[in-house]
């Protein structure tokens, strides 16, 4: 059967950088597939180039048999597959609860009439029993995706996200992103700046969404953390794949502890030609 | 002997994230220092810290026995400090020679100037062959080569360099490395924040490890080089005491 | 065709005046990343200061070329040190809204002292003329061509020669860095201001001495000149500046050719839309990269907002319809019912600006389509004004969304231009559409209010419909504000990247924002014009723009209860205290000023 999502190839260059390099991997239905590496190797781009918030310059990326590389992020979303962000994106301004709500965005039918923006604004205005029992269905699924993070969250359901601490943040990206019901979610750095406790929590929550059988894709620099929970795992260096497969088998690697240590031989020199 | 900058009980925040629990690390005259660490570490904001661009709200930041938190970056930069900032930041607009003489922004002394644009052309040949063009076209590199030659017009005691090796083929990492080192001999003392640990370990005279936020290790470099924890608190681990 | 040089002379020399303008705009984006809009403020100031030279100590004109340029250079520092720095650090929103506050209270000021009325420049020039082509070029021509010449030559020359002009530089590409070469930024800030207001006063006593007039209201259009400028060359970039005056300057002077005076700003505008929708970053501005991090640029400041009990709020209302019972003084009625109909506007302005985060600067422009709509159809074609209305809020929402759409994907200060210049073109197509809107004689006789029969005349019948009219419109906003669209536009104000990535369209939910609020300005506009009974292109201009959003800043960007008392605190006290009439526009711009600087979230806190 083929894998719910293929990359092919993908590549992308900023100026004279390459920083995706003809990239290939795959994640199959219900896997935890990390990528790990070292800074400016190339992860968080492709992030951007499969949710469709960059282009990249050639290759394929496949959701389920789809090409997708062309579509835009809206689009890319409402096929189901959800992210989140390296440093944290929530929306400051807006409540806990609110936060998820957007999350489910795509799953409005009732609210969201398929005659157009200004149809919508009537329903939004008039407020039939349809949107109603719509919208208070989205709050309960709202508040059971809250309830997966214990009392971090519910609590502070109506509090604005610029208030959480960052843990909190990085936990209501979650939940925001789990609204979505994602074929296949994407994790970027979820634990980082974290300090252990926190980690292991988070460690814990990904750990069921996996066993509930949620595909998951996961940037990380934990690497006992990705050892434990990732079914593959691929490294990257440089925009290029270095190493794939069973954690055991990358785990010891030692092109990949190289890859985060940093290359130790100093390299002879070359001929000026070169460069 | 005091040392030449010193950090002392540092504690920062971005808003309601602390960045460093209680810093400490001091920087011997005339030796190169390494902070080292991984992502989201707290590495960079220890050089925001020291140039002035951030705030501590706890600690002291004494250079050449003054103290120097709270003033502006200027003001620290004319005391005798210099920069290599991340990501080299050179003005890309600008000529390779105004870069350098952007460098030397600070001082008064033009004759001083003058001798230290020979000095710097002779120690940097590949910077010398380019001066008029425009820096925005040279490769990283060269711009890495740029950005330390435009710290040195400085003529300054202390460089901050923040991770000098990033995004450098192996080629002109082995180059910058020469350079450091050469520049150490010179007189000029090195503070260097880097993520490749086992090529800082290659030059460095001390080092300090950082996660989170806390220094974890700390020792002359030759012994850190070869302690298996540095794997700990670059892989996410725990590092044991 | 002799005449076609004539046009290119007098475009190469109105070009020459628009980049001394537009220079200073240039540099002062280059290192502070701000819009200046206080610019034409100080380009009026130089050009009363070199006319009061002139006229009172009758210098030789290098002389007041000298002290005007020194006069400004002192006013250019002491708007940055006073106004503009103590806001760094805030959202990239906040030195915009204050340049804005400065340019009220600047340009009435100058009122206040100069008298409105506009004054001849005395030139003293001689009366030659050499023939060139088959048109010819006189001194003042000259004398401007020199000016502009010298002026950009020393300013190279600064730039590329002194310490501090490298400074600049550096500071402008990189701020940063810069600092970390030990470059005072700040004091670099100040002297770009400087030099920046220094040429923007030569600019407006040259003008003044070309179209021998000056008037207090010369500042707006100079502003938006120069911005036009400076987009079209690539925002920040000095010599782009240059090209992109010269660009506007022949532009103009071809349209003026072709189609008329009246026609000269409408093409500026129009120049200024083509490239803000084809070529934000103007012919020499960068490509952009995507943005990395979430853009804080458009919302002014988070807070919580102050929950007013419901039963306390009923009361009010009440007590505000019960009023005429109370208070029979005509004046106070009509006095609050200006207030009602601007809360429409400050309403429709905050869901826009303030839920959305869409900074518009073009709300006069809703306006003046529902009010010519309405009063077109009521007077040309005898619709009632029952009828008339609602439709003209329609035409409001919907052309209103259309002239806005191509602008969707500006972010931040763009938008703000975009908004501005689109209010101002509506304004000049009304003046040049005579045969459709009766041009610059306007609509007269524009009948009464009246439903079924019976007109709606007595102060106490027209202050009950505006107020049912707001109360209507305000519980509708907070339906949609409460509904998903609500928490979606915030979302998309908040962070568009993460709002896209959970599948929000953003474009057709910024669409439903500005129809919603179009409505609301429209048929503020239309109930208006019936009030008035009269109404031109001048009507609703874009001062009142820039009104509506400070009585929204002034409630609550975003709050429907502070934007109702934002509009009845701007239009209200001043009357009030009627002595402060003529001070109208001074104190708003005070108002401003202080808002942005110690209390962005409002009275009633933002939402």
């Amino acid at each position: 059967m083929a894998a719910l999502l293929q990359v092919r190839a993908l590549t992308r260059r900023f100026g004279g950088v390459t920083a995706v390099d003809a990239l290939d991997f795959e994640v199959a239905e219900g896997e935890l597939v990390s990528l790990i590496g070292p800074n400016g190797a190339g992860k968080t781009t492709t992030f951007n180039l499969v949710s469709g918030l960059d282009r990249a310059a050639s290759g394929e990326v496949l959701f389920d048999g789809r090409r997708i590389e062309r579509l835009a992020a809206e689009k890319i979303a409402a096929l189901r597959i959800a992210r989140t962000f390296q440093h944290g994106r929530v929306f400051a301004n807006l409540s806990v609860l609110d936060n998820v709500l957007i999350g489910a965005h795509t799953r409005l039918k009732a609210a969201r009439p398929k005659l157009g923006p200004i149809a919508e604004l009537l329903v939004a205005l008039v407020g039939p029993r349809g949107v109603r029992e719509e919208q208070a269905q989205l709050v309960e699924d709202a508040k059971a995706i809250l309830a997966r993070f214990g009392d971090r969250l519910t609590p502070r359901l109506d509090h604005p996200a610029y208030s959480l601490s960052y843990a909190n943040r990085r936990r209501l990206e979650i939940a925001r992103a789990l609204a979505l019901r994602p074929r296949l979610l994407m994790l970027d750095e979820p634990t980082a700046g974290m300090n252990p406790t926190e980690t292991a929590e988070m460690e814990a929550i990904i750990g069921d969404l996996k066993r509930s059988g949620l595909t998951i894709l996961l940037i990380e620099h934990k690497l006992d953390m990705v050892m434990r929970l990732s079914d593959r795992v691929y490294v990257l260096d440089d925009g290029k794949r270095i190493a794939a497969g069973r954690p055991a088998e990358v785990r010891d690697d030692p092109a990949v502890i190289e890859a985060y240590l940093g290359h130790s031989r100093i390299g002879e020199t070359r001929a000026e030609a070169a460069e | 002997m005091t040392p030449l900058l010193a950090l002392d009980g540092i504690d920062t925040f971005y808003g309601p994230v602390q960045a460093h629990f209680g810093l400490s690390l001091s920087v011997g005259a005339g030796r190169i220092v390494c902070l080292l660490g991984g992502n989201a570490s707290g590495k960079s904001t220890t050089m925001k810290v020291i140039l002035g661009l951030v705030s501590p709200r706890a600690g002291e930041v004494r250079f050449d026995g003054a103290r120097i938190d709270g003033l502006p970056t200027h003001r620290i930069i004319r005391l005798g400090v210099g920069s290599v900032p991340e990501a080299r930041r050179i003005f890309p607009v600008m000529s390779v020679r105004e870069n350098l003489f952007m460098g030397a922004y600070a001082r008064d002394d033009r004759a001083g100037v003058k001798q230290d644009f020979d000095r710097v052309l002779a120690l940097f040949p590949r910077v010398a062959g380019r001066l008029e063009q425009q820096a925005g076209t040279l490769s990283g590199g060269e711009q890495q080569m740029l950005a330390m030659a435009r710290a040195l017009m400085g003529r300054p005691k202390l460089i901050l360099m923040d991770e000098p090796t990033m995004g450098l083929s192996p080629l002109w990492v082995d180059r910058v490395l020469e350079l450091i080192a050469t520049i150490n001999k010179q007189g000029t003392t090195i503070f260097m924040v880097e993520q490749n640990a086992n090529l800082a370990l290659q030059i460095a005279h001390d080092a300090y490890v950082l996660q989170t936020g806390r220094i974890v290790l700390e020792g002359p470099a030759e012994k850190l080089r070869i302690d298996p924890r540095i794997r700990d608190a670059y892989l996410g681990g725990a590092v044991a005491a | 065709m002799g005449s076609f040089l004539d046009y290119t002379v007098n475009g190469l020399v109105i070009g020459d005046v628009y980049a001394l303008l537009a220079v200073g705009l240039a540099l002062i984006f280059g290192v502070a990343n701000l819009v200046n809009f206080a610019h034409g403020s100080v380009y009026t100031i130089g050009a009363y200061v070199g006319w009061a030279a002139i006229t009172y100590l009758h210098t030789p004109f290098p002389v007041t070329l000298a002290i005007v340029a020194l006069a400004c250079a002192a006013l250019g520092a002491l708007i940055e040190r006073l106004a503009l720095r103590p806001l760094q650090g805030r959202a990239r929103i906040a030195p915009l809204l204050a340049t804005i506050g400065l340019s009220f209270v600047l340009d009435q000021l100058v009122q206040l002292v100069c008298s409105p009325n506009p004054r001849a420049v005395p030139a003293e020039l001689p009366d030659w003329r050499i023939p060139i082509g088959g048109g010819s070029i006189g001194p003042m021509d000259l004398l401007i061509a020199f000016v502009s010449l010298t002026s950009a030559g020393l300013l190279y020359g600064f730039l590329r020669f002194t310490k501090l002009g490298y400074a600049v530089r550096a500071t402008a590409q990189d701020r940063e860095a810069a600092r970390q070469m030990g470059v005072n930024v700040d004091a670099v800030n100040s002297a770009v201001f400087a030099i920046a207001s220094a040429l923007g006063g030569i600019s407006g006593l040259l003008v003044g001495m070309y179209y021998n007039h000056i008037d207090p209201g010369m500042s707006f259009q100079a502003t938006l000149k120069g911005v036009v400028a400076v987009v079209i060359g690539g925002i920040g970039n000095v010599p782009g500046a240059i090209v992109g005056s010269l660009i506007l300057g022949l532009t103009e002077s071809y349209g003026i050719a072709l189609f008329g005076t009246t026609y000269r700003n409408l093409f500026a505008f129009a120049l200024l839309i083509l490239f803000l929708v084809l070529l934000p970053n103007g012919l020499f501005g960068g490509r952009k990269v995507i943005d990395a991090e979430p853009l804080t640029g458009s919302f002014i400041a988070p807070s919580r907002a102050l929950k007013l009990p419901a039963p306390l709020i009923a009361a009010l209302t009440v007590a505000a319809f019960a009023l005429p019972f109370f208070a029979t003084s005509p004046y106070l009625l009509q006095v609050l019912t200006n207030a009602w109909l601007a809360a429409l506007v400050a309403l429709s302005l905050t869901l826009v600006s303030g839920t959305a985060g869409q900074m518009s600067f073009g709300q006069a422009a809703l306006m003046a389509i529902g009010a010519y709509a309405s009063a077109l159809l009521a007077t040309d074609y005898g619709v009632s004004p029952l009828l008339s209305v609602p439709v003209a809020g329609l035409a409001a929402a919907l052309i209103g969304t259309a002239l806005v759409f191509p602008a969707f994907r500006l972010r931040g200060h763009y938008i703000a231009i975009a908004t501005l210049a689109i209010g101002e073109i509506v304004g000049l197509v009304i003046l040049n559409w005579e045969s459709f809107t009766h041009g610059a004689l306007g609509v007269t006789g524009i009948p009464p209010l009246s439903a079924f029969g019976y007109e709606v005349t007595s102060a106490r019948a027209v202050y009950w419909l505006c107020l049912a009219l707001l109360v209507a419109f305000a519980l509708l906003q907070m339906r949609l504000i409460n509904s998903h669209i609500g928490r979606t536009l915030k979302a998309l104000r908040d962070d568009e990247v993460a709002a896209r990535s959970h599948g929000v369209e953003i474009s057709r939910y910024k669409a439903i924002a500005f129809g919603f609020a179009g409505f609301g300005a429209g048929v503020s506009g239309a109930i208006s014009a019936h009030l008035f009974s009269y109404l031109n292109n001048q009507t609703f201009d874009s001062q009142l723009s820039l009104l509506a959003v400070t009585m929204a800043i002034l409630g609550g960007m975003g709050n429907i209860l502070g934007a109702i008392l934002g509009a009845v605190v701007l239009v209200g006290l001043p009357e009030a205290f009627r002595f402060a009439a003529e001070y109208r526009i001074l104190i708003y711009g005070v108002v401003l000023l202080l808002l942005v600087r110690f209390r962005p979230q409002g009275l009633l806190g933002t939402v």
